[in-house]
């Protein structure tokens, strides 16, 4: 047998105790040949960017001005990057759209009840977390859309939806997008592995529709071709279309996300829960369900910030989002000078970044801490 | 028992289609203004000095000012108008679904346009296609653009006008489109042609984006005619009537002399005959619109004249310095022509 040994492997020295900078340089950076030249071909890319990125939005940026002339490189004689002086006069119309001024306060209020709830339902270790899931999928979406659109039997003066805009209105797409593509892609993928056949064949037909339409095509159908086909004295709000269709997309590839996990569980851990006496509820919401939702935690986050960016998408029937309302305030002939388109993408580029980045990381946070159990 | 499904289903489409087509157009625009309590109009939302909103988010421009005197006209309150903005796609389908009322988005007034969608009661801007090219060229006319490397945004009507404007004339030129007008306009900067082509409303803000605004001139000569008109529904000869009927009072208020900053006197004075028609003072004019008899007061009180508008928006004071040209008043050699309100 070649595979035997025919003799002692010497011994070998003890390895280094090492520690410090430099051993932990050695070990992680420059450990073999090909671990050398990625770690320089990316020190060399990000010495070729970095230097660039940080004169563009630091060094070389603008931060005070009243117009694009404080923003031109020949005016102010030295070379310009961002102009943000533009972003922090616009800021406003960025944040809340056309949202009238005297009623600000109600979007702020939104924007402090979605901390809240998110921080309530995020925070592992906050109390009442029961009450929290009332809150986030039940109360928070009911009181979002008073506050919001307005309640007169409140003392609310209702504002149209047509005069929401910028970041209001990117986070209340995504935020009904993800509070109900959650629990519907679960109540979908559920229903697909269901033994009634009607029940199971409704959800498929659901599922295999809306993953098999792209989500222009809805906002479309939703948002130019549904209003042609209403009589026209029925008119269902503008924002509110696209809002149902992102949800109904969004829910049918949740659910998909979620069947995957499903079907990694065993159908041993269903059994042995039936036989335990547990009835098939039970034995799906305490048993299979809270595993399936632990292994897909990673496909959960990527439909979601695939779905936090696909929101942008409204901007093409005419809702006035994060980036349209971008697009429309570098047309101010006050400030055009040929650093603003620039500075509008990059202000674009950081606030996806932030969001985005930070929930990739909370994910990767909650998948560390779930995984603690398979590591005993 | 065997039910009929098919002509059950047929019938019962039909009775949607019957019950749904009709009543979208029972009652008239301006019933339907009125009754609802604000105007709907839809614009284009981020056009330099014609609909845009500002850093806290009011709409600002010279469609944007046309509603608002709508508005004005039928409340007397420029406020109750709410301005959706509308892709180039779906604007004419939003005016024909009834989800705005009136499209002031620098439309270009086409007669297949007007036979297939839509009305446009009056011409609220004349604008043509023109040409941005390098002051040191020293070129004043499109003429002397012959063999000259043209930069264009793709998809638009402006290829086409290019070419049967050089055809006619026997002149040579070259092409290069762009997915964007900010492309189009960088190439242009950096010297790939020697002009950039796009409607010259457009040109003087596109100026604006170029590093050094002053070494760029904007040809006096248009190779094309762009008249901007609203659009309105057809089959409503009244709201037909009053949109144009603003307009016309904007242009009459203006030859009149009759101002923004000076309406409120000239009503305590009311001098000539034509002012005090205008204002409401003689005659019963508004009522005919549907209106009352001083609309065109609170028109000028609220909005102001043409005149007040293009100053406003467009003109001298603001960043794009846009003579009148053929927007001046026909008095004053221009196109603006309003009938006589009598």
């Amino acid at each position: 047998m070649r595979f035997v040994r025919d003799h002692i492997i010497p011994p070998a020295p003890p390895p280094r105790r090492a520690g410090g900078p430099l051993a932990w340089m050695r070990n992680n950076l420059f450990a073999g040949p090909g671990n050398v030249v990625t770690t320089l071909l990316i020190l060399g890319a990000l010495a070729w960017i970095g230097p660039a990125l940080a004169r563009f939005l630091v060094l070389d940026a603008v931060w005070t001005g009243t117009s694009g002339d404080a923003c031109r490189p020949e005016v102010i004689g030295r070379p310009v990057g961002a102009c943000w002086a533009f972003i922090g006069e616009k800021i406003n119309y960025l944040a809340y759209g056309s949202y009238p001024a005297a009623e600000r306060w109600r979007p702020n209020l939104f924007f402090g009840l979605l901390a809240l709830g998110a921080a309530w339902m995020l925070w592992l270790g906050a109390p009442r977390r029961d009450l929290g899931a009332w809150f986030v999928f039940a109360i928070l979406p009911v009181a979002s859309w008073l506050l919001l659109s307005g309640a007169p039997a409140l003392g609310l003066a209702s504002v149209a939806t047509a005069l929401w805009g910028g970041i209001l209105v990117t986070l209340v797409v995504s935020a009904v997008g993800i509070v109900a593509s959650l629990p519907l892609g679960i109540l979908l993928a559920l229903g697909r592995r269901s033994d009634l056949p009607v029940l199971r064949f409704a959800c498929i037909g659901f599922i295999e529709f809306w993953r098999g339409v792209p989500l222009i095509t809805v906002l479309f159908m939703a948002n130019v071709m549904l209003p042609l086909f209403l009589p026209g004295d029925v008119t269902v709000d503008r924002l509110l279309r696209p809002l149902i269709g992102i949800a109904l997309f969004a829910s049918a590839y949740m659910a998909e996300v979620v069947r995957g996990g499903l079907q990694a569980i065993p159908a041993g851990q269903g059994q042995a829960a039936l036989a335990l006496g547990m009835t098939r509820a039970q034995a799906m919401r305490c048993v299979v369900l809270p595993q399936a939702l632990k292994v897909v935690v990673p496909g959960i986050v990527n439909t979601l910030i695939g779905l936090f960016k696909d929101t942008t998408l409204v901007a093409i029937v005419g809702i006035a989002d994060f980036v349209r309302v971008l697009e429309a305030a570098r047309a101010d002939p006050r400030w055009s000078a040929p650093a603003i388109p620039a500075t509008a993408y990059a202000f674009a580029a950081l606030f996806y970044l932030a969001v985005c980045f930070s929930m990739a990381r909370y994910a990767g946070f909650i998948a560390r801490r779930l995984a603690a159990g398979d590591r005993r | 028992m065997r039910i009929p499904f098919a002509p059950l289903l047929g019938a019962a489409v039909l009775t949607v289609l019957t019950l749904a087509a009709p009543q979208a157009r029972a009652e008239g625009t301006l019933a339907q203004v009125k009754a609802r309590g604000h105007l709907v109009c839809g614009v284009s939302g981020g056009v330099a000095g014609f609909s845009m909103p500002d850093g806290q988010g009011r709409w600002r421009g010279l469609d944007v000012d046309f509603c608002r005197a709508l508005a004005a006209a039928i409340f007397d309150d420029p406020e109750r108008v709410r301005f959706i903005p509308q892709s180039s796609a779906a604007r004419f389908t939003a005016l024909q679904s009834g989800e705005i009322d009136v499209l002031a988005r620098n439309t270009t007034w086409t007669l297949s346009r007007d036979t297939a969608a839509m009305n446009f009661p009056v011409i609220t801007f004349y604008d043509g296609q023109g040409f941005l090219v390098r002051k040191a060229l020293g070129i004043t006319s499109v003429k002397q653009l012959d063999r000259a490397t043209v930069c264009l945004q793709q998809g638009t009507t402006t290829e086409l006008n290019l070419a049967d404007w050089f055809r006619t004339r026997g002149l040579s030129y070259r092409v290069v489109t762009f997915a964007n007008s900010e492309q189009a306009l960088g190439a242009y900067e950096s010297g790939r042609c020697d002009a950039y082509s796009t409607d010259k409303s457009s040109l003087y803000g596109e100026r604006l984006k170029t590093a050094r605004p002053d070494d760029h001139v904007i040809l006096d000569e248009a190779i094309s005619k762009e008249p901007f008109a609203p659009g309105v529904r057809q089959g409503d000869d009244q709201w037909r009537d009053l949109v144009a009927w603003t307009h016309y009072a904007m242009i009459d208020a203006e030859e009149a002399g009759i101002t923004q900053a000076n309406v409120v006197a000239l009503r305590k004075e009311g001098l000539s005959p034509d002012v005090r028609r205008i204002l409401g003072l003689e005659g019963r004019y508004g009522e005919g619109l549907g209106l009352t008899v001083d609309w065109a007061d609170r028109i000028v009180r609220h909005v102001g004249n043409y005149g007040d508008a293009f100053a406003r928006n467009l003109g001298e004071g603001t960043p794009l310095k846009i003579p009148r040209g053929l927007n001046a008043l026909w008095t004053q050699g221009g196109l603006q022509y309003g009938p006589p309100i009598r």
